[in-house]
């Protein structure tokens, strides 16, 4: 196998864009590659267990003798070849053997694979969490390891988590198929959750070191883009890209030099990225368009509100809060009423959003941006004691560096 | 593909159930007689059961002695009512039959093995 420049990259050791590299790679393959040992195996829970071994073969292999020329065809050869091992250790498939034997070949692609993967990977049979790791590894090419940093976990409780998912669908019986006419909006609405999960997840990581590790949220941006040409009729699919891009578009004013959190309200507006926001507010018109509103049209509309205004204090409060409104009557969650209540203080007082926020305690007392909006909202009433309490409340509960050091920070000044 | 769907129901359906009229428990009882019917192909067993302060419960101790105790295995208030078997393509399938049980309260669909 003839080095490509990458590989020479790799040679030459420059590991950050030789990974980087790799990962594009695996994005871009992930998902052909395991449509195709589906294809293969006829079983989805041993295909997706075949890729994932795969992936890690293709690590070792590459970082030492460079990408190869053609990559897809490099991770379907090993793959195939695993897989026919596998067979050969199982007697219920040695009718699938006498089969591959006998000169059959992985086919093309079909336009339908790609659906099929997601759909299946995000199964709302399978536990959310199940669902993200399998669309991470199968559909974006993710390895146990990648996952296991982006989501702070140990690789061993990632590894169980996915070998659960598989048996999960092999035992179940989740079938590989688009969903039916009629399941088709709840089933969209559970891979549309997974990629928004996956894309927060790399938009604020856990992670202590690096606040904010681009490529997990532009992977899930990617792969949410692929989905909206997939589906070129779903305007939810659309929502949620304009929603990622709108985020992703402020994502150079987020953090000052010193690798500190800078709230929306203090952002430098003039670092946020105007192209990408024109381009977001496109695809949602685009999506407006399709006259079927959801909850990520109307989160992208209400994030669109906040990238059109030159201040935080020149912001279309009232139309903020129209919007929440409308998101209410669709996900009336407790997060939801939160946020409203944030926007409610620009145009109603601090008192009013208190009110709002206190009713939530019972709900939301898990959760860190709970007691930070709290604490911000009783200093603003002028209850600096208990708004000290409440932000150590804060404190106590955020795992992220960068959040920590913020309202560390807030903390100092009550 | 075979599995078995347990209709379940907890203390907040018991007393709904309770505070029916006797015109709303009938009509109950019509759409969950329609729902056998309309399911009859994919329907292969299954029984209502008797009350769970009817039931009896053995478990075994740390050392493996069985205990025999009054009262069913579910603690509180969950109580399973009945069971269809049913042979269906796919999970997807079974997820329909269970989505139209009308009594609603919990529906838990297990698959059978072998």
């Amino acid at each position: 196998m003839v080095p490509s420049r990458s590989g020479r990259c790799l040679a030459e050791g420059r590991a950050g864009s030789a990974d980087e590299a790799l990962a594009r790679v695996f994005r871009d393959e992930a998902a052909r590659l395991t449509s195709s040992v589906v294809r293969l195996i006829g079983d989805f829970g041993v295909a997706e267990e075949i890729v994932g071994d795969t992936l890690v073969i293709a690590i070792e292999r590459w970082r030492r003798d460079g990408i190869p020329e053609r990559p897809g065809a490099w991770l379907t050869t090993t793959a195939k070849r695993r897989a026919i091992d596998r067979l050969r250790r199982d007697a219920t498939y040695a009718r699938k053997l006498a089969d591959i034997d006998r000169g059959g070949e992985i086919g093309p692609d079909e336009v339908d694979d790609r659906l099929r993967l997601i759909f299946t990977c995000c199964h709302p049979a399978l536990a959310p969490n199940a669902r993200v790791a399998l669309t991470l590894q199968a559909v974006l090419g993710f390895t146990t390891s990648d996952i296991a940093t982006a989501f702070v976990a140990s690789e061993a409780a990632i590894a169980q988590r996915l070998s659960r998912a598989r048996r999960k669908i092999t035992e179940a019986r989740i079938a590989y198929r688009m969903p039916a006419d009629d399941e088709l909006p709840e089933r969209l609405a559970s891979v549309l959750a997974v990629l928004y999960l996956a894309f927060n997840e790399g938009y604020l990581s856990s992670r202590p070191a690096a606040p904010f590790r681009r490529d997990l949220a532009e992977d899930a941006a990617w792969l949410t883009e692929g989905l909206a040409n997939l589906m070129p009729r779903e305007p939810e699919p659309l929502g949620l890209l304009a929603l990622m891009q709108l985020n992703l578009a402020r994502s150079s004013a987020r953090f000052d030099a010193a690798g500190r959190i800078v709230l929306l309200r203090d952002q430098d507006r003039v670092r946020w990225d105007r192209a990408a926001i024109s381009s977001a507010i496109a695809l949602l018109e685009r999506a407006g368009a399709m006259g079927r509103p959801g909850p990520y049209q109307v989160q992208a509309a209400i994030a669109a509100c906040h990238a059109e205004a030159e201040t935080w204090d020149l912001t279309d409060w009232v139309q903020v809060v129209l919007l929440y409104d409308v998101l209410m009557s669709m996900t009336p969650t407790p997060i939801v009423r939160l946020n409203r209540a944030i926007a409610l203080r620009e145009i109603a007082g601090p008192e009013a959003a208190l009110e709002e926020v206190e009713a939530l305690a019972g709900e939301l007392d898990g959760y860190h941006l709970f007691h930070a909006t709290r604490a911000e909202l009783l200093r603003d009433t002028g209850d600096r004691e208990t708004a000290r309490v409440a932000e150590a409340a804060a404190l106590d509960l955020t795992r992220n560096e960068a959040e920590r050091t913020l309202l560390q920070g807030r903390l100092l000044t009550m | 593909m075979k599995y078995v769907l347990m209709f379940c129901s907890d203390g907040a359906d018991t007393e709904r159930f309770a505070r029916m009229s006797d015109e709303d428990r009938l009509a109950q009882y019509e759409r969950v007689a329609r729902w056998f019917a309309d399911n009859r192909s994919k329907i292969t067993g299954g029984n209502q059961l008797g009350f769970p302060t009817n039931a009896t419960t053995v478990r075994w101790s740390a050392d493996e002695t069985p205990l025999v105790t009054d009262g069913p295995f579910l603690e509180g208030n969950e109580v399973i009512g009945g069971y269809a078997e049913i042979d269906v393509a796919d999970l997807d399938e079974a997820l329909r039959m269970a989505k139209a049980w009308p009594p609603r309260g919990a529906v838990e669909i297990r698959p059978v093995l072998g």
